[in-house]
Parts: C-alpha cells; structure tokens; sequence
C-alpha cells in the first residue's frame, strides 16, 4: 500500500506552473528521492504535502485517504530547507516546542526529548542557546524537530544543503535510523551522488512534471541508457569508427555501449587491431545517474 | 574609491522604494503631522479659544456687563448655560444659568480646563481699584495651569471694559498693585491640590501609552523574523492554524505591555511620588485594555509589513505621529476642538484620557466605561484587520 500518493497535482503562481499534472506513490519504508533541478516544483510539492499549498487540481492521499488543507496532519513530519528553529532559545527548549505543537505533552514529550539529543549527539548540548550552534548541529536539531512526534511519515526537503561532508554522512546515519524503525521518507535533493547512493527510488521532476521514477538500473533503462559504456582514446586520430563504434572528440576516441564485458570487449579490441588504429587508454562505465538526468531533462544539475 | 563608494550607495538607494519614502517622503509627513497638530499658519490661535464657564452668582447689571465682555472677548469661549454638546457633562440643564457646584463639576471631570465665579456683591469691586468687595473665584484644572492665568488675565481687560462702558472709571492715585486690578481674583485648582508632584500622572500615562505601542510594534515583527527563519511554516504546517498563531503572539505582547506599563508606574510611584497605589483597580483595568489595543495595532503593522526595515517605517510614522495627535507629548486639551475630535480616531487618546481619568480626575471605576469601551472596540478591529493580512502566510 502507497504511504503517500499525488496524482496530477496543479499548481500554478500566476503564469508560473509550479506543478503540472505530478503524479508519484511512495510505498511504506521507502526513501523515495526527489531529484530536480532548481524550479521545478519540489518545495510547492513538499508544501502541498504538508498542507500548505492548496492545489489547483489533482490530490494528495495519505495512506490511502485524501487530506484537505488546513487539517492538522500529526502522522506527517516535515523538515524543511532552512534551520527553522528558535535561535534564542535551547535545543531542549526548541524540541519542546516543535514536540508539542505537533501533540506531544507529559512524559512522553520528555522521553521523546531526551530521546532526541541523544539522535542528535547533542544532549551535552541541551542547554545550549540554538544561535551558538555550528551549521551541522543546526540541520541535526532541524531533522529532529520534525521526527519528534514520531510521524509515520517524513518530509525532507534538502536536509543537507549546506553542510560539511561529516555532518552530511551524520544526517544520512540519521535517517537510516529512522527507516529502520519503520519510516518512510520523502526526501528532496540536488545532489545527485546523494539520490543515487542513498535512495531506494528516485523520481525525477523537470517544469512540475515525474519525467521518470524507478530504482537507477531502471532509469538507465528509462533513458536509453542501459548497458556498460565503453570509451576508447586513440594513438592516432581515426578518420572514421569502425562498425559497432561511434566517433568522439573530433576522432581521438571512440565509443560503444556493450552489456557483456567479458564476451563483447575482447572482440571490440580486435576490431580496433583490424582497423589498424592503437589504443592509448580505455575505460568501461556504468551509466550514472548524472547522465540519466542529462538525458531526460538536457540539463546538468546545479546546486 | 571614496567616489565609487558614494555612487555606488546612490545607486543602491534609487533601486530601494521603501529606503526612499523612509528617507524623503517620513519626514515630510511627520513635519507636516507635527505642524498641523502644534499650530503652524496661526490656524490654531483662530480654533483654540480657552473654553470657560462663567458662574454669575451677583447677577446685577454690572455683574452681566462683565460676563458680556468676556463673552465679547475673542480669546475666550464663554459658557453661561448649557453646556456643550460633550460627553457626560454634568451640569444643569439647557437654558438655565449654571451653578457653582456644576461649574466646578464640568472642569473635575476634564470637560472644561477652567471656570470663573462672580460671587454675589462683585459689582462692588469691579473697577473698584481699591481692593474693595468679594473677589472672583477661578477654579482651574492644573493640567492645565495655562487656561486659569489666560482668564485671570482676560478677566482685568473685561473688567476695565464693562467698566469703561458703565462710566465707571475711576482711577486712584496710589495703592498697592493688587489693590489697583480692576478686579481682584483668586485662582482655587480643583484637582491635585495635595499632590507634590501633580503632572507626572499625565507624563507617566503619556510616555507608557507611546512606548508599549513601538514595543508592540517590535513584538509583531517576530512574525517578521519567524518568516525569515522558516518557523513561521513549520508552526504552521502543525495543528496550530492561523488563528491560534497571532492569538499567542497577541497575548505575549499584551503580557508584555502590561508588564512594562507596570514597571514605569512603579518607578513613577517610588521616585516621583506617583500614587499608584491609590489607584490600583482603575490602574489595571486601563493597563490591561490599553496593552490589549496596542498589541493588536502592534499585529495590525507586522502583518501589513514585509520586512523589518518596513515594520520599522511603519511603526516610527504612526506611533510618533498618532502620538502626538493623541496628546502623549503635547495636551490634547490644548488643541483645537477639531484636532481633539481628529484624535479620537487614534486608540491612544482614549487610553490616556483613562489614565487621566484614574490619576488626575480621581473618577469611579464606572466613568472608565467609555474609554474601555473604545479600546475593546479598536483591539477587535486590530485583531481582525491583522487577521485579515495574515491571510499571505496561509495555504496559497
């Protein structure tokens, strides 16, 4: 059963479609990517989620129930881009407060708290002012101030935009815990080497639109893309690629798309040694998911 | 390089409309807000006559010379009957001669700033220039000290005329300087005779009201601030909505309020003899109902304004200028008729004439039923009217 599914959500801002048609489902403890360039609908969608953009056609159910605007959504954490937190107050002050307004009182507020600057690594910390943070500690009590009540599902839109390597692997640490207790998460993202090594899925928007969704071999295969891609570069300059080739950089490599590396390589070679052309360097690559999204929306992704 | 810089802050202010109202079009206005209330074009010499009853006990013809050129006199507005169309005044009915005890009434309850009796046997001394005979009794506010010596004044000038005019002139050679006025008078202040230090009660009132309004301001523009951080969505996007949001910073900024107002009179009450504690319940009703109108007005600036530097435009222009309209640096009573009716549209006024009610007029808890009255109204039309803006930050 999809925890979250959006069908031909709308949205528009004047003449600026945010949102045009998006579908995607996101299935229960999935840590589903979602992978754009800048512009193309991810927060309007994080925020139609969270309720906070009303849809000018389409909808958003929630385990399998469509929500309305304006309805307290307690089973749903949202973390957003910036460090939304209270910068004068402490870090056990601000995971009260988040705790709270999210339904959490009593005991459980408190074992959830303490709970939370532990996850953090921040309990010698709870007394801390929020402004005297570093930017990793920050995004670490950002992340907690949207999971304290223990949502079944949790939104994150670029949780780690901005931070150092060290804190990003700490941030990633995080949220495998919480996939571990059952979460499931939608997680929005620029950085590509992030969606791929990290997402079970990944859906890619372009101008408010799921151009392609699926694991990353699928959207190999989505794109054309599928297969090892192998480049040549040559001793000489070759005035045209042998059959089974392709010409690159004015002649000075060739390239080929094979599947199998031990059956199809060897003959590839011996083709080049009939050709008479020589072989300076050679490499065999899997198609990223840099070149998936090249292929799909013809552009790179900046940060 | 210097040069560069110059240019380069130039420009920077020619792309920025609102650093350009704030720099050029503020001033102006405030400088035109001031001129209007303090008087520019001598408009305010024509308008703000010294409103006075006049209390003819003698009534002889001599007496009715005298009420005559005072009431021909143009720096004085005479009241010998009915009062005017005020609020609450506390006289003797339409067309009838006004009593001493009404007279005195009238400036106890701020309706008038002074009253003049001419007791019974004044036509005796009236162009006596002897000392001879009762003298006229001037029962002034001293808020409004002014308005007593303005009469005491115009008063020998009446006094010469009706004499003048009855033939009566008859001046001595010699005599004392007071034996020698046309005619004597004693000035009796109605209220805060026994206080050491009277006007601190109307300054204390005054500088609250204006702060607790910029404060209020401040306190609105955490909204500001909450936007900027992100907090602002992410409380939004849990089970508190909108209303729930500005009902707490609302509340804050009233607790707020009252806590500063609290601790200003209490330094009022040790350092300057402030008797606070004699005032106690009307002290709290018009502290928490004042708090409560500036905190929605302080709401009413954060949700109209975009960004703090806005926020801060807004609240120096309109705090300062309905400030200064509402009588916290300068008298209301001391302004013409028309800005004191243009005043009222500012919450402030009211707030103050409570306080003043409380501190000055000594009135019953019941008399503050108008001004709490206005500020209920006008914290209503606050909270609706921010209600109404907030609407930005809700589900586009």
């Amino acid at each position: 059963m999809a925890v979250l599914e959006i069908r031909d959500a709308r949205k528009s801002f004047g003449a600026n479609r945010a949102l045009d048609g998006l579908s995607l489902a996101l299935r229960e403890g999935e840590l589903l990517g979602l992978l754009g360039p800048n512009g193309a609908g991810k927060t309007t969608l994080i925020r139609a989620i969270s309720g906070r953009v009303k849809l000018d056609g389409g909808s958003v159910s929630l385990y399998g129930r469509v929500v309305e605007i304006g309805h307290a959504r307690t089973d749903l954490g949202v973390v957003p881009q910036e460090n939304a937190l209270y910068p004068l107050l402490t870090a056990r002050e601000n995971l009260e407060t988040f705790g709270k307004l999210n339904g959490l009182d009593g005991k459980r507020l408190r074992e959830r708290t303490a709970w939370a600057l532990e996850w953090t690594g921040l309990a010698d910390r709870a007394k801390s002012e929020v402004r005297s943070f570093s930017g990793g500690m920050k995004r670490r009590l950002n992340l907690a101030c949207g999971v304290l009540h223990e949502p079944k599902l949790v939104l994150l839109d670029e949780p780690t935009v901005g931070v150092d390597p060290q804190s990003r692997e700490a941030i990633y640490d995080m949220l495998a815990a919480l996939r571990t207790a059952g979460t499931s998460l939608l997680l929005t993202t620029h950085y590509l080497e992030e969606a791929e090594a990290r997402c079970e899925r990944i859906v890619i928007i372009d101008r408010g639109r799921a151009i392609a969704a699926g694991t990353l071999p699928e959207l190999v295969t989505h794109a054309g893309l599928a297969g090892r891609r192998v480049r040549l570069s040559l001793d000489r300059p070759a005035a045209s690629a042998p059959a089974g080739f392709a010409l690159a950089e004015e002649g000075n490599a060739l390239t080929a798309t094979i599947t199998d590396v031990a059956h199809e390589l060897p003959g590839l070679l011996s083709r080049l040694q009939g050709a008479g052309l020589g072989v300076r360097d050679l490499e065999v690559r899997t198609a990223s998911l840099q070149s998936v999204f090249l292929e799909l929306t013809g552009k790179e992704l900046r940060e | 390089m210097i040069g560069l810089l110059i240019r380069n802050s130039w420009a920077q202010l020619r792309r920025d409309r609102a650093a350009q109202v704030l720099a050029f079009a503020v001033p102006i206005a405030f400088f035109s807000i001031f001129a209007i209330i303090f008087g520019a074009g001598g408009r305010v010499q024509n308008t703000s006559r010294v409103a006075v009853a006049v209390v003819d006990e003698a009534g002889t013809a001599k007496s009715r010379a005298l009420v005559a050129a005072l009431q021909a006199d143009s720096g004085l507005k005479v009241i010998t009957s009915a009062p005017p169309a005020r609020r609450g005044v506390a006289a003797a009915t339409p067309d009838t001669a006004l009593t001493r005890a009404a007279a005195e009434q009238m400036v106890k309850t701020g309706n008038l700033p002074v009253a003049l009796v001419l007791p019974a046997g004044i036509e005796s001394a009236i162009g006596s220039f002897n000392g001879a005979g009762p003298r006229a009794l001037i029962l002034y506010d001293p808020s409004d000290p002014v308005a007593g010596r303005v009469v005491g004044g115009l008063l020998q000038r009446a006094a010469l005329r009706a004499s003048a005019a009855g033939g009566l002139m008859g001046l001595p050679a010699g005599g004392d300087a007071d034996a020698m006025l046309p005619l004597r008078f004693e000035q009796r202040a109605v209220l805060g005779e026994k206080r050491e230090s009277p006007m601190v009660a109307f300054y204390a009132a005054g500088i609250a009201v204006m702060f607790i309004m910029f404060s209020a301001a401040g306190a609105g523009g955490a909204l500001i601030e909450e936007t900027d951080s992100g907090t602002l969505e992410r409380v939004l996007t849990s089970g508190l909505g909108m209303n729930g949001l500005l009902l707490g910073k609302w509340l804050y900024a009233t607790s707020l309020g009252c806590a500063q107002i609290t601790i200003m009179f209490v330094w009022g009450m040790l350092v300057f003899k402030l008797p606070l504690l004699q005032h106690l319940p009307g002290f709290a009703i018009m502290t928490v109902f004042t708090a409560a109108a500036a905190s929605a007005f302080g709401l009413v600036l954060a949700t109209l304004s975009r960004t703090r530097q806005q926020l801060a435009g807004f609240a120096n222009l309109l705090v300062l200028s309905l400030n200064a309209l509402g009588g916290s640096m300068f008298p209301r009573f001391l302004m013409s008729d028309t800005l004191q009716r243009i005043s009222l549209v500012g919450f402030n006024s009211w707030a103050l004439e409570g306080y003043l009610k409380v501190f000055w007029r000594e009135a019953p808890l019941a008399a503050l039923a108008p001004q709490v009255g206005a500020l209920v109204g006008f914290t209503m039309l606050f909270l609706m009217l921010a209600r109404r803006l907030a609407r930005r930050w809700e589900a586009a």
